[in-house]
């Protein structure tokens, strides 16, 4: 079963309110100086921030606030927001990949960024009795 | 110098309690753009069987980050922080972090992998509440990039 594709602009806005909330204020995520410097393209996203967008989607798909029960993720690739209005998308799908044997959902994700998957091995396991509805 | 496996299993002291408020939920919540009701209103998460708001699935970053600065400023390891990029990250939850929560967080070493010149260290973050039970327990695989 294929869940609906949901997608999150990030600005650099988001970016400046994510540090502030998650306390990660590393410049390699509001400086472009230092970005650059230090060999990136230039300003980059939290990965975690990243993460919580797809937490957020699979909290939908599940239909509950606290069905999640393990969530994991790897960055496979950074995620560059350009400092304009629009910034940048993320676009996140998952597929259910099996019940597990206590009866839970685990959904393999897909989070893609500028036609490029930024994450793998995007794996989360929720309580199966809202999803979808 | 490739990080020295024999700190695989090395555990620090735990963190001072962080107090959960129902602010910083709501902080964290509006800067991811969650809107469910659970995260904003007590009413709704007193529906769902709460006593307070309830955190959105990643909030245990604000405990395990701080926590994981142990091991990055150990003298010990003397990992390079200019050079570290996040690898990878889980979550195993037993319930969500509730407003009112004072959780602790003992970090443990986990795994220290060195390959094509990189090191890989994973580190593991149990996060407990007042009475000392599990709330989340978070891994986190930083990459050292090896220099050149």
């Amino acid at each position: 079963m294929d869940l609906p594709t949901k997608k999150y602009p990030v600005t650099r806005a988001d970016l400046v309110r994510y540090a502030g909330a998650s306390g990660d204020f590393n410049p390699i995520h509001w400086n472009e100086r230092f970005a650059t410097k230090v060999g990136l393209p230039g300003v980059i996203a939290h990965g975690m921030l990243t993460m919580a967008l797809v937490g957020r989607a699979v909290t939908e798909w599940a239909g509950a606030p606290d069905a999640v029960l393990d969530f994991s993720v790897r960055f496979s690739r950074p995620v560059p927001v350009p400092d304009d209005e629009s910034g940048t998308e993320i676009e996140v799908s998952a597929q259910v990949k099996n019940t597990t044997e206590e009866g839970h959902t685990v959904l393999a994700i897909t989070a893609v960024c500028g036609g490029e998957k930024v994450l793998s091995q995007a794996r989360a396991t929720v309580r199966t009795s809202r999803l979808g509805k | 110098m490739p990080l020295d496996p024999s700190h695989v299993g090395r555990s620090y002291p735990p963190t001072p309690a962080y107090l959960v408020g129902r602010e910083k939920i709501r902080e964290f919540a509006k800067a991811i753009g969650a809107t469910d009701a659970a995260y904003h209103d007590p009413d709704a998460a007193r529906e769902l069987g709460y006593a307070d708001v309830i955190a959105p699935p990643t909030f245990p970053t604000v405990v395990s980050f701080a926590s994981n600065n142990a091991v990055v400023d150990d003298p010990d390891l003397a990992i390079d922080y200019s050079r570290v990029v996040h690898g990878d990250q889980r979550f195993q939850y037993t319930r969500p972090i509730v407003a009112g929560d004072e959780l602790v967080g003992r970090q443990t070493i986990e795994e220290i992998i060195s390959r094509g010149g990189h090191d890989f260290i994973t580190t593991r973050t149990d996060i407990t509440d007042a009475s000392g039970a599990s709330v989340a327990i978070a891994w986190s695989k930083l990459v050292i990039r090896g220099e050149g």
